[in-house]
């Protein structure tokens, strides 16, 4: 079976006032129909990125200089920009990070998730005005069609982040893609949030893409994960996986830094050290290197590539003795 | 859950909205009253002047004000209060009309260049900056002195004046409505530039358009009284504010100078207080004032 999404070999560059930034280098992703792959980086890891270049959204400093982007057997790095917004919304559906300013707070609740359908599916007003009342029932929105008339300012952060997800369900998309969809959230209506999108997302068989640097949300929602830093994928494996034989050091890294209900209380936290890389002056070779503990005269030279190191675990690493 | 909706004292009408606004904010509340008021002159001037604009009467002639003639007569014998009337409808045609037609302006060029920008809007600003060094009167005195005078010439030639110039504010908010997530979250939705722009950024532009609107206005007047004063507006014997000041409010001002009062205090009191309403309006509709 064809992936509903391959990227294969992307590179995004931006143009900034100190000249061309590389933000992605040669970042490769696949995702099957129905399956949720998890992105984790840190900030600047590309993650976010990642996700406008599938949309294309990248604004006018960002440009996809090379790789493709393969959705449903289109490449969306050359459909049209008329094809691509019969795309948007209507085959992949993004959710924000920030529900307090996805929303418009001048129109009302129900206009805003009723707008897609009305776009995509060329039903009358009144229908799609109904069809929202019905999405607003499925996320759990108290009094749905009551609050229809509601403006964004009415609702809670959590709320919001619901609506969000109604408009994001609305035209049954192929794929969704959550940006980092909780982090802005109250902890308690985070594990809410993110049960009733896995849950949503699964009775309609879409794919979900769940960007977070949240590693206990990628082990409760995803199949899939993808680890990326400095604009590259690093590493690659199933959940399960990747929690039981991290195989590149920034994920052991990462995996040690997560604090433990068992751990040695008033023991100090496992930290990675130094900062992430700076990607405008990244460091020669793996850029990694500067802060992993294992780091060799080879990792300074060259890039390391990703390799099986697994049955479907791939790793960017030279490889290190234990 | 911690999810409690707060129901917030938003009003949908237009009555409880002005009552909100004679409550919270008084003088705003009255300029709005003194607008609606200036404004229903202006309508049913025909109706409610007790004399017609032109109707002469050479035995009344400079009259102080009385009862039978409630701000005096002029030189000529026509009743100042009706023609104060008539000029208020002469006001709020051009009034209107030029503020309008500047407020469409702004907003096709600010909202335009505001939300492309790039080379278009460079060129284009610049153009805003070398029009904008002109100052206003004496732009409008060299086109009016090209064209002729008239109502029509006056408002198109005001119209642009100040929906060029206009545009800056426009330009401004509409950069910082596109800079927000709801745009872009619009564009994943798959809308086109066109929906973006009338369904999202237009309505939160709004309340700067509003106010842009109700201050234009009072230049709008003051700018066609200017005109008229320096024979420039509208021709005789159509009564306007302006022409009525320089007219008989100038040259009899010792003998009667409830005629250069009338107009100048109707002018003053419009302007100041739509420019009072016009703030309020701003207050009120501040989105951080809104809601939570």
């Amino acid at each position: 079976m064809n992936p509903l999404l391959a990227i294969s070999d992307l590179s995004v560059t931006f143009a900034t006032d100190r000249g061309q930034v590389q933000a992605l280098d040669g970042v490769s992703l696949s995702l099957n129909a129905g399956e949720t792959l998890a992105v984790v980086g840190e900030s600047g890891s590309g993650k976010s990125v990642t996700a406008l270049s599938i949309m294309g959204l990248l604004g006018d400093s960002g440009r996809v200089s090379d790789g493709s982007i393969e959705f449903d057997g289109e490449d969306l790095t050359k459909v049209s920009g008329q094809r691509l917004r019969e795309i948007r919304g209507n085959q992949i559906a993004f959710i924000f990070q920030e529900p307090m300013s996805s929303l418009n707070p001048v129109l009302t609740i129900g206009t805003q998730v009723a707008e897609p359908i009305w776009l995509h599916h060329k039903k009358s007003w009144s229908e799609a005005f109904e069809q929202a009342g019905e999405l607003l029932r499925r996320v759990a929105i108290p009094d749905a069609v009551n609050r229809l008339e509601d403006y964004p300012h009415q609702f809670s952060g959590g709320m919001r982040q619901r609506v969000m997800i109604a408009m994001a369900l609305a035209c049954q998309p192929k794929l969704i893609i959550a940006d980092e969809p909780t982090t802005a959230l109250d902890v308690t209506v985070q594990a809410q949030i993110l049960s009733l999108l896995k849950n949503l997302t699964k009775e309609a068989n879409s794919s979900l893409i769940l960007i977070t640097h949240d590693l206990g949300v990628v082990a409760r929602y995803a199949d899939n994960v993808a680890v990326m830093y400095g604009g590259r994928v690093i590493e690659t494996a199933s959940a399960r996986e990747l929690y039981k034989n991290p195989q590149h050091p920034y994920t052991e890294g990462l995996m040690a830094s997560i604090p433990k209900l068992d751990g040695d209380p008033g023991s100090r936290l496992y930290t990675i050290e130094g900062q992430p890389p700076d990607l405008s002056n990244l460091p020669s070779g793996c850029s990694f290197n500067p802060r992993c503990p294992h780091a060799q005269d080879k990792c300074i030279m060259t890039k390391p590539t990703l390799s099986e190191v697994a049955p479907n675990h791939l790793r960017a690493c030279f490889g290190y003795e234990r | 859950m911690s999810e409690v909706t707060l129901q917030a004292g938003q009003s949908n009408s237009l009555l409880a909205f002005h009552r909100r606004m004679l409550r919270d904010k008084p003088l705003g509340g009255i300029g709005g009253l003194i607008f609606a008021l200036f404004l229903f002159c202006g309508i049913f001037a025909d109706l409610i002047a007790p004399y017609g604009m032109n109707e002469t009467d050479m035995r009344r002639v400079l009259q102080a004000p009385s009862l039978a003639h409630w701000m005096g007569t002029d030189h000529i014998g026509r009743d100042v209060f009706s023609r104060i009337l008539h000029g208020a409808q002469l006001s709020v045609i051009i009034g209107f009309l030029a503020a309008g037609l500047a407020t469409v302006l702004s907003i096709v060029l600010g909202v335009l260049t505001g939300y492309f920008g790039g080379k278009a809007d460079m060129l284009i600003q610049r153009f805003v900056d070398a029009w904008m060094t002109f100052p206003d009167l004496v732009l409008l005195i060299v086109v009016v002195s090209i064209v002729g005078p008239g109502e029509g010439q006056i408002i198109i030639i005001l119209g642009c004046l100040y929906g060029i110039a206009g545009s800056r504010i426009i330009r401004g908010s509409t950069i910082a409505v596109r800079e927000n997530m709801y745009t872009h979250a619009a564009q994943s939705m798959g809308a086109s530039t066109l929906h973006v722009l009338w369904f999202h950024v237009l309505p939160n532009v709004m309340p700067v358009v509003i106010v842009l609107f109700t201050t234009r206005v009072g230049a709008v007047i003051l700018a066609e009284a200017g005109l008229s004063f320096l024979g420039l507006g509208i021709p005789p014997p159509v009564p306007t504010w302006g022409s009525m000041l320089s007219g008989g409010g100038r040259t009899y001002m010792y003998v009667g100078p409830w005629l250069a009062l009338a107009p100048g205090l109707a002018l003053t009191v419009v302007v100041y207080s739509i420019n009072v309403y016009g703030d309020a309006l701003r207050d009120m509709l501040d989105p951080r004032m809104r809601g939570r």
